[in-house]
């Protein structure tokens, strides 16, 4: 399955939702939130929420901001 | 001053800045104009993160000062997008406040005023507290306030100009019309006089980033703007004289000495 994280292609295989994404990603225990194909993905939804192939996903954090 | 303490939703405030975060020298530098001009609320936002978490050392800053946050929604030109960076933000810091931002030309950054009426109702809807940043556009206040803004943010000036409050009477019109409201000036001021000007006009608070950050000197910028917004407030409570055509002495000249004399 190939989706595009953060603006970038990636492969990805056995990881079915955004749970497994983030930890085979290197997100586990950072304060992110996230979006699938531009909708909101809440927290709650991580274990349950499937990835899908050609998902576009935005992991996004804390930045300065005016 | 105990008179101007005031409130936001159950958070009460003695200062009446707001300062962005953005484009400091550095993060210690942030760090210490926060310290010293002791914000009411700083402004954040969210970008996409790597997992070597860059991201994460600003935001363990801000949170060692325990000041509220005003999460934005910098960079997006459509409602979908502001509403999926605004419930984003409210995970991320825990908040339901959200300086709505809709840009809808790239020279000016000018808000969108349809779009923004359109995210606004969205996130209201939500439940979110919307900060719009807005025009000075007296029947686009109304809209906002009639979808249920108790907060308006109308530009001084466009983001980053520093070229202060571009149409006082706009501004004017606007405290004058929505006497209940909160309304902050948000962007465009380049010197503390623009945000005292601003404050004497009977606006509640300023919003600022690029006159501190970029200044020569951060910290010290930070701490005049702080005083300025003090100032420019007390003076609102004190009452401004009016203005007239003629000089009217103020020593009094009621048995005045001998100069004078023909």
């Amino acid at each position: 399955m190939r989706i595009t994280l953060n603006g970038e292609i990636i492969r990805l295989e056995n990881v079915t939702n955004i749970s497994k994404l983030l930890s085979s990603q290197g997100y586990e225990n950072k304060m992110v939130a996230i979006a699938v194909n531009g909708a909101f993905v809440p927290r709650s939804s991580y274990d349950t929420h499937v990835i899908n192939d050609k998902d576009e996903i935005e992991i996004v954090a804390p930045m300065q901001g005016g | 001053m105990a008179g101007n303490t005031w409130n936001i939703d159950n958070d009460k405030f003695s200062s009446r800045l707001f300062l962005g975060t953005a484009a400091y020298p550095s993060l210690e530098i942030l760090s210490q104009s926060i310290k010293y001009s002791k914000p009411a609320l700083v402004t954040v936002s969210l970008r996409r993160e790597n997992a070597a978490g860059n991201g994460q050392d600003f935001w363990k800053i801000i949170k060692q000062f325990n000041i509220p946050v005003l999460p934005n929604t910098a960079g997006c030109y459509s409602a979908k997008e502001a509403v999926t960076t605004a419930e984003m933000a409210r995970e991320v810091f825990e908040t339901n406040r959200i300086k709505l931002e809709v840009i809808g030309d790239d020279y000016t950054l000018q808000p969108d005023p349809y779009r923004l009426l359109d995210a606004t109702e969205q996130l209201i809807n939500k439940g979110f507290e919307v900060y719009p940043y807005m025009t000075d556009d007296l029947v686009l206040a109304q809209r906002l306030v009639d979808l249920g803004c108790n907060i308006l943010m109308p530009w001084g000036a466009p983001i980053g100009s520093g070229r202060g409050l571009n149409n006082i009477y706009a501004l004017k019109q606007l405290r004058a019309r929505f006497p209940d409201k909160i309304l902050i000036v948000d962007a465009g001021l380049g010197a503390p006089s623009h945000a005292a000007k601003a404050m004497e006009i009977g606006y509640d608070a300023c919003l600022l980033n690029t006159a501190v950050a970029k200044a020569g000197d951060c910290v010290l910028m930070a701490k005049a703007f702080s005083c300025a917004i003090e100032a420019g407030r007390n003076a609102y409570l004190a009452g401004i004289i009016n203005e007239q055509e003629r000089a009217c002495p103020s020593t009094p000249l009621l048995d005045k000495p001998f100069w004078h004399y023909e």
